[in-house]
């Protein structure tokens, strides 16, 4: 199995004309995941690999027959929250956003009006979710070729707070032969819509799913979430962690941030090594090397077989 | 983006939050009238951004216009931590009778803006926090619905502060959380919040930060009402040579993204890295292994050969190179061919052999074997995606020891 996604899944694209959304597009369609419209206000009538093009996600919904499960949300930083809240209107239940530097501000506002909903948010600022040789919602991985070449189905959950380094990272669990059941790029921003903390009871409840690969980087206090989660909650799921990014605790980085627009120091608690110190005792280790991951998650696997 | 104090106040002031009568000057002369109109002691403050003004020696106190004066000639010419004042802040010595602390900040964690009271001002918050507990009042406020004073009264309450600096503290703390949400802000602080001897409360310091992202739909009040400038963006340091170079590069040509920063590196090892993750976990990379990064910086999103070209070029140039290693995490909107022809054009131009130069090439992913095909005819060291970005880091690191030794 996996989470939040599986084969059945339907989706829009909205923005879905932007250059970046008809590449995206395509690559979804020929991982074999079910787009069934999109929207750009304006262009009603158009299709884009043959999915119809609405102004509206009611138009969508109401050309569907039907409720539509998720949305892909590729628009420019202005209209995003918008773009948001309609489809959380319209009934949409899981929402990729992929645009980034968009205020916390109208993130907060998103995330407020999906708990009241009851929808999920994945994002900003990341490139969506995979189910390896299933579907995928988001530009993740890629091409469908190149996304096979990197995930293939196994035991292992991955997050991180980086597009890329979701592939990297799977990739390596992959030639390792272990393989990833559900891989969410969760966004690198500081205001999130999904959080390590907030996917783990998805993974949990997951039976493929039999342990969790997170990446990392300085800024915020989702680390600690996880740590406070992991040790209220007595999990099935052995946890590894890695963490980037540790040459920003260095005195002449102060105040800066790198990457991602989530990697600003706003206290202590935001450091790399502080985060490295209370992941470790929260029982998670954090590989010093990006190469360890995949023995790290063997070692884990055999010890609770 | 952070501000002075002077544009704090305003920011305060327009929220509807009590001030005192201030001046913002610079100049002696102009520092001496705000100080005969003002009547009375005053303190000079340094407006500059950086912490640690008291101990600099950058806030005195004066009870004439003419001590005012002298104060804040020397406080105009006084550098603080690398930085010169921007002008002074002419005060009205106020008479406290009780010093408190109000602020608002993100919670990422509950992602809601959280206010925060105590009546414990004018020290740091989370030492108060740490010491007595019992004296921080905490709460969150929504997104989408309006900004309730009940909600702040709350968080005064739960101090334990009641009768009159109740009901004169609650309204303040509620302006300021709807100030906080209204105009994007990351910080939006008032300490020491002060009660004067006759009973009202005045924001004495404030410290708002805004976040980067929102600037450009705060126009109203950076450019109008505090008038800044499009181009005074408060950097915490002046941007290097390399720095503005490559920002140009990224602006002169729409396809893909670089960036590159130098601040705080001083190495001989280049670095052409991407995107945001893989970078990060490169820099670290090079680092743990003995390697000394020139710099940081990000390839992503599909750059032309021009772009890859040009940031491969102005870290060639920097002083001390001796090589450059050119890596990414797995790729898939980035083509490796694009890449490979760029950083080879930029060695080429440089009358430098590309095999010599580049100690590293490892960039799988899009248009790999093309990328590859060409690394080869010029002799450049490449590798895909079985050979991991800690192991690439540590060839590039071996390559220019053992060229160095």
């Amino acid at each position: 199995m996996s989470i939040l996604l599986d084969k059945e899944t339907t989706f829009i694209v909205q923005g879905i004309t932007g250059r970046e959304a008809v590449n995206l597009t395509r690559e979804c369609l020929d991982y074999g995941s079910k787009v069934v419209g999109g929207v750009t206000p304006g262009r009603k009538g158009r299709e884009v690999h043959g999915v119809p093009v609405f102004d509206t996600v009611a138009q969508a919904v109401e050309n569907h027959g039907g409720q539509i499960d998720g949305s892909v949300v590729t628009v420019p930083p202005a209209f995003t929250k918008d773009a948001v809240l309609e489809a959380i209107e319209n009934g949409i239940k899981l929402i990729v956003i992929v645009t980034e530097r968009i205020p916390r501000r109208d993130v907060a506002q998103m995330v407020e009006l999906a708990d009241l909903r009851g929808a999920r948010i994945i994002g900003p600022n990341c490139l969506g979710l995979i189910v390896p040789e299933v579907c995928k919602m988001g530009g993740i991985g890629g091409p469908a070729k190149d996304a096979a070449k990197a995930y293939a189905p196994g035991p292992v959950g991955v997050m991180s707070r980086s597009g890329g380094m979701t592939t990297e990272i799977s990739s390596s669990l992959t030639q390792a032969g272990l393989g990833v059941s559900t891989a969410v790029s969760i966004g690198g921003d500081a205001i999130i819509g999904s959080t390590y903390a907030e996917l783990m009871p998805y993974f949990e409840a997951d039976e493929q799913t039999e342990a969790i690969v997170i990446y990392t980087e300085p800024g915020g206090r989702m680390e600690a979430q996880l740590s406070a989660w992991v040790k209220e909650n007595d999990s099935r799921l052995p946890i590894i962690a890695f963490m980037a990014g540790k040459f920003m605790d260095d005195e002449e980085m102060k105040g800066m941030s790198f990457g991602h627009a989530g990697t600003i120091v706003e206290g202590v608690e935001d450091t790399a090594t502080e985060k490295i110190a209370r992941l470790e005792a929260a029982g998670i280790p954090v590989v010093e090397r990006i190469d360890e991951i995949p023995n790290a998650v063997k070692q884990k696997l055999e010890a609770s077989a | 983006m952070r501000f002075f104090e002077h544009e704090a106040r305003q920011i305060v002031e327009a929220a509807g939050i009590p001030v005192t009568k201030y001046g913002f000057c610079t100049s002696a002369e102009q520092a001496r009238r705000a100080a005969e109109e003002i009547g009375g002691p005053v303190v000079i403050k340094s407006q500059v951004l950086s912490g640690g003004r008291m101990k600099a020696g950058g806030v005195k106190f004066a009870d004439t216009p003419e001590e005012a004066a002298a104060h804040a000639a020397d406080i105009l010419e006084l550098e603080i931590n690398g930085h010169m004042p921007r002008g002074v802040l002419v005060d009205p010595k106020a008479e406290v009778k009780q010093e408190y602390y109000a602020s608002v900040v993100w919670d990422g964690t509950a992602k809601r803006p959280l206010m925060l009271f105590s009546d414990m001002g004018g020290i740091d918050i989370e030492e108060v926090a740490e010491s007595h507990p019992d004296h921080v009042g905490r709460g969150h406020v929504s997104n989408l619905r309006p900004i309730f004073d009940f909600e702040a009264k709350q968080v005064v309450a739960a101090t334990g502060v009641t009768g009159s600096q109740l009901n004169r503290a609650t309204p303040i703390l509620a302006k300021l959380a709807r100030l906080f949400r209204d105009n994007d802000m990351t910080l939006a602080e008032i300490n020491p919040l002060a009660e004067l001897a006759d009973g009202s409360f005045v924001a004495l310091d404030a410290h708002m930060e805004m976040e980067n992202e929102a600037v450009g739909r705060q126009k109203g009040l950076l450019r109008r009402r505090l008038e800044i400038a499009e181009d005074d963006t408060r950097e915490t340091y002046e941007p290097s040579d390399f720095e503005r170079h490559v920002a140009a590069i990224d602006a002169a040509d729409h396809r893909g993204v670089i960036q590159g920063k130098d601040h705080g590196f001083e190495g001989n090892l280049g670095l052409v890295i991407g995107a945001g993750g893989g970078s990060l976990t490169l820099t670290d990379a090079v680092r743990s292994q003995g390697g000394k990064p020139a710099n940081y910086s990000e390839i992503g999103g599909n750059p032309s050969v021009a772009k890859a070209c040009g940031l491969a070029k102005e870290v060639l140039e920097k002083d001390g190179v001796e090589k450059i290693a050119v890596m990414m995490s797995i790729v898939s909107n980035t083509r490796v061919d694009i890449v490979a022809r760029g950083v080879i054009k930029a060695c080429l131009e440089l009358g430098k052999d590309p095999g010599e130069t580049i100690a590293i090439f490892r960039i799988p992913g899009a248009w790999e074997d093309e990328g590859f095909k060409i690394l080869e005819r010029y002799g450049v060291e490449s590798c895909d995606r079985s050979v991991s970005l800690w192991e690439a880091a540590g060839r590039a690191v071996a390559k220019i020891q053992g060229a160095t030794a």
